[in-house]
This record gives C-alpha cells, structure tokens and sequence, in this order.
C-alpha cells in the first residue's frame, strides 16, 4: 500500500557544467534533466551557460542552439517551431509548456527544464506517451455514424459548429494531463485532461451520432470521474484551452441522460 | 506505469483494460447534492451549538427534544455521513493503489460512516422520543 522507496532513477543528480558564454553580454544559465537509458546511471541536471545574443528568443531556439553547437547528445522532440505541432512539451520552469512558444525572457534567473511529470521518460526530455496515445485511440477519436454515408459533406449549422470552438484547437501536446495529479496517480486507467476534452470534441459534434456509446465508454470512476476539478489542466494549457471545462460538461450530460 | 507482465500485451489493450464500469454519475451526483444539502444544515448545527454555548445538559436536551430541531439533527446526521463516506471513498481510490487495501480501507470507512451514523440517528430519536 506504501511505498517506502523511491522508484528506480528518482533520486537527480548533479550532472555536468559547460560554460559557452565567455566574453558574452548577455549570459544565461539552463539546467536540463538528462537520462539516458544505455549507461545505467541515475537521472542528473545539466548545466549549460549559454549567450543569449546567438540564437533566437524562445526556450526552443536555446535548446537546438546547445544540441548543435554545446552538446549533441542533448534529446527532446521538436517540429513546427510555431505552436501547432505540440512535439516540444515540456516542463520549463516549473510549468508544463510548449519550448516554442515560451520566451526565455519570460524565466527569471536560471531556465530549468525537465520532461513532461510523471511520464516514463525515453531519454533526456523525450517522454514515452505509447499509454495516453493508446488512451486517445481507445475514445476512438473519428467520426462514427449509423446513418449510410452521404453521397455529400455531412451537413453542420453554423451554431453547432460553433460548439466545437476551444476543442478543435487541441494539438495533443499532453501538458495538461501531465500537469493534473490524477492522472499522475491513476494515469493507468484515469483518461486524462486532454482525453476527456478529445472525447468530448465528439459527443459535442452534431454530426457524430454514437454520443450514447461515447458517454457509455466514458462512465466510470476512474476513466471520467478521477477528474476533482484541480484545474491544473486548464492553468497549463499552452493554447488557452479549457480541458476542465469539456470534463464538466461531459458529467452535466451524464446527469442529464439519467 | 507498464510493468514486466503487461510489457507483452498491445497499449491498446492496457488502456482499454476492464472497459467502463457504466456506473460512477450516481456517486457523484450525491456527493454534489449532499455537499448543498449541507450548506444550510451546517449553519443551523454551527448556530444551534453556539445558541447553547454554556448551557446545561437540560437546556440542549430540551432543544433537542422540538421536533424541528430532531427533524434537523437526523437530516444532519444522515447527511454529513453519507457525504462523508462518498467524499472518503475517492480519496481511498486515488491513493490507496494495492486493490485489496483498497476494497478494505473503503469497506471500512463506509461501515464506520453507518455505524455513526445510525447511532446519532437513535441518540436523536432517543432524546426527542424521551425513551
């Protein structure tokens, strides 16, 4: 029931410190989490001092700088460097946030970076999602129909698809299940913040028509109802979504189906 | 999160695991409305202690003994313990994560819950009926 120890590679240590910024006007220190699964050592934080003046503003724009010029073996994701691709997740700060679209302006004193919580991590700030991914296809995130498929577009009024404002914007970044200590503990069988609004971006979508099926899947204590309203998931939100919102609305039409 | 004997097993089939319970609104819903119900019913309690404060054992007794206030304090009761086994119940299932330790303590804490109150139930109706 307790746990008295930690689990293997909890304990951070204190790893290396590479100073790049001799002579620079305008130093900055990172400390990165480093892990790497082939050596058999125990997590540690790296720390780069880096120049602010050869890269551009954003935490991203300092990473790539140190994976390519301080130190290569430096691992995390990144594509779109704009936002939309939600590959640069990451705890920046203390915060659960897009690398890109953080300014490094916006961290006073030194820039702490760490994978997104309480995921298992791959190497460095790569963490693994094949679970919450496997729980995204689990609320099969497509449209289903009873109805022969139309020769044309489904149809959808203008007010119906307004409905789907502040749900459609998602781009599965997970910041906000990984920030959410629900799923932290019963991230096994709890869906999650970003899951839940994923499930319902389709029970809201007028043009679905297994809305009662999706509610059914969704009706459990631990898949909906591990949601307490913490409200971290909204708080962290690098798109200005509002996953706590989209959970409460999934338990009004739990009630409202009785 | 995946431990050695579900390395073997598809992510798809962790995840979907034991499928829904199709149960869980019912419980949350009474937590809600209990957690309401209470509101007015704390403020009389708090008040109606407050009103006695100093008072001997015949002036609470006599308080006790107006129907009203009988019909509050059994309100109260039942209640508060009912809310409280619901509220202890998702607090177990977060954080006690052994299923037998689990079933257990809750089995506990509900038992425990009806058990006070029945018991404040009967004090109540003791006092109000004279017995």
């Amino acid at each position: 029931m307790v746990e008295f120890n930690l689990p293997a590679n909890s304990k951070v240590g204190v790893g290396k410190t590479i100073n790049a910024a001799s002579g620079a006007k305008r130093a900055k220190t990172f400390k990165i989490y480093r892990w790497s699964p082939d050596d058999g050592q125990n997590p540690r934080v790296d720390t780069y001092v880096v120049d602010l003046d050869k890269f551009g503003p954003m935490i991203l724009d300092a990473i790539i700088y140190i994976k390519n010029n301080i130190d290569s073996t430096l691992t995390f994701r990144r594509s779109c460097r704009e936002g939309i691709c939600g590959s640069c997740a990451m705890n920046i700060d203390g915060t659960n946030t897009l690398a890109c679209l953080k300014a490094i302006e916006e961290v006073k004193g030194d820039v702490k970076i760490y994978p997104l919580p309480h995921m298992p991590v791959v190497k460095d700030l790569v963490p693994d999602l094949k679970h919450i991914y496997a729980q995204l296809a689990s609320i099969k995130p497509w449209l289903q129909s009873q109805s022969p498929a139309p020769s044309r577009e489904r149809l959808q009024s203008p007010e119906d698809r307004a409905k789907l404002d502040g749900l459609y914007e998602c781009i599965l970044c997970f910041c906000c299940s990984t920030s959410c200590p629900s799923y932290w503990w019963n991230g096994d069988r709890y869906l999650g913040p970003s899951i839940l609004l994923q499930a319902y971006r389709w029970i809201v979508d007028s043009r679905d028509e297994m809305t009662g099926e999706r509610l059914d899947n969704l009706e459990d204590p631990f898949r909906l109802y591990r949601c307490h309203t913490i409200m971290n998931c909204t708080k962290a939100c690098p798109k200005g979504l509002n996953p706590a919102k989209a959970i409460a609305e999934i338990k009004k039409l739990m009630v409202q189906r009785r | 999160m995946a431990s050695n004997s579900k390395t073997l097993r598809s992510p798809l089939q962790i995840a979907r695991g034991l499928g829904s319970a199709k149960h869980g609104t019912e419980h949350w819903w009474h937590q809600r409305v209990t957690a309401i119900a209470l509101v007015p019913l704390t403020i009389w309690f708090v008040f109606g202690v407050i009103r006695h404060l100093g008072a001997d054992h015949a002036a609470f007794v006599a308080w006790l003994e107006s129907p009203f206030s009988a019909l509050m304090m059994v309100l109260t009761a039942v209640v508060t313990f009912h809310h409280a086994q619901a509220g202890l119940q998702v607090v177990i299932e977060d954080y006690v994560h052994n299923e037998m330790a689990k079933i257990l303590s809750i089995l506990a804490v509900k038992s425990l819950c009806f058990v006070l109150g029945a018991a404040c139930v009967i004090a109540v109706l003791k006092i109000s009926f004279g017995a």
